[in-house]
């Protein structure tokens, strides 16, 4: 048995989700290294810090990199660090290598920014709120998505309930203009019949899918198409004869934190949508893990029969829970049509109902970790938006696809298998 | 004194099912009521609605002398009355805190008070001995453990009437006595527990009175002081059961099965097997007892192809197996009773005749080049349907639709039809009751007489002891030792599952 023993043991490399980073790291460092070497090593990238993108207030930080050395410079760091941590040493070594990881992993959107202004001043400030701006509507989806697949209900609808309420928000608003109503009252009501509008589309959600237990994927479709139909309908018929344009919802300095120097003024005085993110996030997170009703969705969401013997009421928590999904996505829908454009286009919502349950994902179900997902998408559409107005030396294409790429290589190597409430698509039937 | 909870002509029918047939029992204040009866006779049924899962059509339901109408668990909670139910109903991903609360919150305006909650479970977990830390997420907690959260969910809920479905399928010998400690202390002060088991030997130890139900209907009642397991049994099943497993002794042949220095880890990534080293021969029964977690199912997982080696080798009939697919290994002739035969042993939605041939279905006898057929098909499963007493025996149902003792009587029908040299059979009797377990028996027996090698992982500490020839006894990983059957009696093998060996016994 013993010369059987001594054949046995044949080593191996194991891939763990550290290789994984590390390996993709290392790739990363290569390309940096090699694309750096390409580039004229005078060109200089200046990081301002300025409170408004018109250039009128005087800029308030300036710090020039030249370009080329810096991006040598992190390459070299990430071939290091992705070296080191591919042969995952143990004792002391261990903590060091995992130190050059975070530090990569905080280096990468500052890397990505410097890379793409080669040459040219960027905004860093402009470039924060503008990201936060458009990552509104789609962290605010995210959290319509957690109220409903909380509850054991997939939502894919999200998207279509967008499409209804910056439909029927601004339809509201075009038609109350012709009223004496003030301005600021007939908005308030727009954005309220956007909700509402969500809602009620949320409510044929809830019956196609709890009362008469319709697959949740179909029913969700079902309202997608829908909307793009209905929708389209009512431009066609309201919207198109007349100059169908509106008035934006209008900024709100919030005080003391709008005087705040360099992010006072870009942040802190905003549109009502935006701040409604933040209010939300917090709303989202408070309800779901500090109150009775939390408590309840969540466990109706993951074992609806074992909420069930306790007297909780799955079907009556689930159609709530639904209905309140379907009033914030019906918040992020108005934020479309009412804060973002003042008008209403066929399909504006161009995907963003998806990108939200993509983040509600990648976010692991939580609003904290949504918010961060969704933030990273909107920073990735800031930079594409950016990278239109600059010329850059990098393909514009390959830096956008970036934080999406680092998000895949996050998900896959920290976070790991993101698993969903687990009655989640299942309709409750009582015995 | 009126009767904590009485039954009184309780009669509930299911689409096709008599399911309780003018049930009547008694539970009196500070007894422990013990419900027997075969899978399927109504024990669950009746209980489900004395907790107001399930409406029953007639009859009533007293508590207290008070006549009451149960119309959800609810209803049920208030009239102090708690059930920990044989499948746990806990939300996993929440902390022990957050279950017991659930349903029963305590909250300062919005917001929950845990902590609140939390001193009331410690407080319950120290009077009743329960050992439970709040914080912990359930599903990090071991089975035993879940059962006493059950237990603290209907403590807190202030329940002096308890019922447990069969509440000791799940634990070891040792969890069980835990459990009986438990609810001796809660007969102390004044609960009344309804007790529901196969395991006689149990019922008769803790149980005041005896209640036998059988087809739906009442069989008899029974005082454990004056009941043999024999005499339960026979009122249970309706007929004389062999309760002794009857065998010569064993006559092993070449080795079948050869396991070198074998490392597998576990679904966390964790080391769960390390190090073992054991032969198999042909004509023998190999029983691995250990309490449950302690590396046997990965063991098994190895084995049978389903889960990769990190090192070491598996021989199987002389040929090295170790990194085989599934298939080559039952080609090589191995058969394997899974533990959990829903998830890994059946397709439930697949009829009978089609389950049977889940290990075959590609071979010529059923199979003509892409076509299936069906016809060989249906024959082979009406013989084994017959040969191996599934009931009911139409072969078109899904499979899912038999109960569970029949089910794992189409897995066993499967495997041991087969040409099978190597039998490896995870927990075959779990949660099965006495008629179905003799009957599983008596087949492996009849394998391994017939010349297979039996690699039995069981749980249960009775049917290693009743069924093997040698005991291996794994913990934390490790083979601790194995025993010839002559020197292995219960207490030894208990102290081995703990992990405890004679150390001081020179080499």
């Amino acid at each position: 048995m013993s010369a059987a023993k001594s054949k046995s043991t044949r080593p191996r490399v194991k891939i763990t989700r550290r290789r994984i980073i590390a390996a993709a790291l290392l790739l990363l460092g290569i390309f940096i290294w090699l694309e750096a070497t390409q580039l004229d090593p005078g060109l200089v990238t200046t990081l301002t810090f300025e409170s408004t993108s018109l250039g009128e207030t005087p800029t308030v930080g300036v710090l020039p990199l030249p370009t080329s050395a810096y991006l040598l410079m992190v390459g070299a760091l990430f071939i290091v660090s992705g070296g080191i941590n591919l042969l995952e040493l143990a004792g002391r070594w261990r903590r060091v290598s995992l130190g050059l990881l975070v530090l990569c992993g905080a280096l990468f959107i500052p890397t990505i920014i410097i890379a793409a202004a080669a040459g040219n001043d960027t905004n860093v400030t402009t470039i924060v709120a503008e990201s936060l701006r458009l990552a509104t509507p789609l962290a605010i989806g995210a959290f319509a998505g957690i109220w409903c697949e909380r509850a054991g209900v997939v939502n894919i609808a999200i998207e279509g309930m967008m499409l209804f309420a910056a439909c029927f928000g601004f339809v509201t608003l075009f038609f109350l203009r012709g009223t004496d109503l003030p301005l600021e009252t007939a908005q308030l009501l727009a954005v309220v019949i956007g909700l509402l509008s969500g809602g009620l589309i949320a409510l044929l959600h809830g019956w196609l899918s709890i009362t008469f237990r319709t697959d949740q994927i179909v029913s969700g479709t079902v309202i997608n198409i829908l909307a793009v139909g209905i929708t389209s309908f009512v431009r066609r018929e309201y919207l198109l004869s007349t100059e169908a344009g509106a008035a934006k919802l209008g900024n709100i300095s919030l005080p003391i934190l709008s005087d705040i120097p360099i992010i006072g003024e870009a942040i802190f005085t905003n549109q009502p949508i935006f701040f409604m993110m933040f209010v939300m996030l917090a709303f989202t997170h408070l309800v779901m893990f500090h109150t009775r009703w939390g408590l309840r969705t969540r466990a109706v969401g993951e074992h609806p029969h074992a909420a069930d013997t306790l007297g909780i009421n799955v079907n009556r928590t689930r159609w709530i829970n639904v209905f309140v999904s379907g009033m914030i996505a019906g918040l992020a829908g108005a934020w479309f049509s009412l804060e973002a454009t003042g008008s209403f286009n066929d399909g504006m919502t161009r995907g963003a109902g998806f990108i939200a349950l993509a983040a509600m994902i990648f976010g692991k179900w939580t609003p904290l970790g949504a918010f961060g997902a969704a933030l990273l998408f909107g920073f990735s559409d800031s930079l594409g938006i950016r990278l239109q107005m600059v010329g850059v030396g990098f393909p514009v294409q390959f830096l956008q696809m970036v934080p999406y790429a680092v998000t895949l290589v996050v998900l896959a190597g920290f976070i790991g298998r993101a698993s969903p409430p687990k009655a989640v698509g299942q309709p409750y039937v009582k015995e | 004194m009126s009767a904590a909870l009485e039954v009184r002509g309780i009669t509930k029918r299911f689409p096709g099912v008599l399911a309780n047939d003018n049930i009547s029992l008694t539970l009196e204040k500070g007894q422990v009521l013990g419900l027997l009866g075969e899978n399927g006779a109504g024990k669950s049924t009746l209980m489900n609605m004395i907790y107001g899962l399930y409406k029953p059509d007639a009859g009533e339901i007293l508590v207290n002398g008070q006549a009451v109408e149960i119309s959800g668990p609810k209803d049920a909670i208030s009239l102090g009355i708690g059930m920990v139910h044989q499948h746990f109903q806990l939300v996993d991903v929440l902390s022990v805190t957050e279950n017991v609360m659930l349903g029963n919150e305590r909250t300062r305006g919005p917001f929950l008070r845990r902590s609140l909650a939390r001193r009331e479970i410690e407080a319950l977990s120290r009077e009743y001995g329960l050992d439970v830390n709040p914080d912990a997420l359930v599903r990090d907690l071991p089975v035993g453990v879940q059962q006493r959260v059950e237990i603290i969910k209907a403590l807190y809920r202030q329940a002096d009437i308890l019922i447990l479905d069969e509440p000791t399928a799940v634990l070891t010998p040792q969890e069980a006595r835990g459990l009986f400690k438990i609810m001796r202390a809660l007969l102390d002060r004044g609960v009344s527990i309804i007790f529901i088991s196969h395991k006689l030997k149990e019922v008769l130890e803790i149980c005041d009175q005896v209640v036998v139900l059988r087809r739906g209907k009442v069989a008899g009642t029974a005082d454990p002081r004056q009941s043999t397991e024999q005499s339960l049994a026979s009122l249970m099943v309706g007929r004389d059961v062999i309760l002794e497993v009857d065998k010569d002794s064993a006559t092993p042949g070449d080795e079948i099965l050869g396991v070198f220095d074998l490392h597998v880890h576990d679904d966390r990534g964790l080391p769960a097997v390390e190090g073992l080293n054991f032969g198999l021969r042909r004509g023998e029964i190999l029983g691995v007892a250990g309490v449950q977690g302690n590396g046997q199912t990965e063991l098994v997982d190895a084995l049978t192809g389903m889960r990769a080696v990190d090192s070491g080798r598996i021989v199987i009939k002389g040929q090295d197996m170790t990194s085989a697919s599934p298939r080559q290994i039952t080609e090589r002739g191995v058969g394997h009773v899974p533990e959990d035969r829903q998830r890994d042993g059946l397709v439930a939605s697949f009829t009978v005749m089609h389950n049977l041939v889940l290990s075959t279905y590609y071979r010529s006898d059923f199979c003509d080049w892409i076509v299936v057929d069906d016809r060989a098909i249906a024959t082979n499963a009406h013989e084994l349907v017959e040969r191996y007493d599934v009931r009911p025996p139409i072969i078109n149902n899904a499979a899912g639709g038999l109960s569970g003792g029949n089910q794992q009587k189409v897995i066993i029908a499967r495997e041991f039809s087969r040409d099978v040299d190597l039998l490896i059979a995870s927990q075959p009797t779990r949660g099965l009751d006495v008629g179905s377990i003799e009957f599983i028996h008596r087949q492996i027996i009849r394998m391994r007489d017939a010349g297979a090698a039996i690699l039995l992982v069981s749980s249960e500490l009775e049917e290693v002891l009743s069924l093997a020839d040698r005991v291996a006894v794994m913990f934390e990983g490790h083979i601790i030792d194995i025993l010839p059957i002559a020197e292995a009696d219960r207490d030894t093998v208990g102290l081995r599952m703990a992990g405890i060996t004679e150390t001081a016994q020179p080499a």
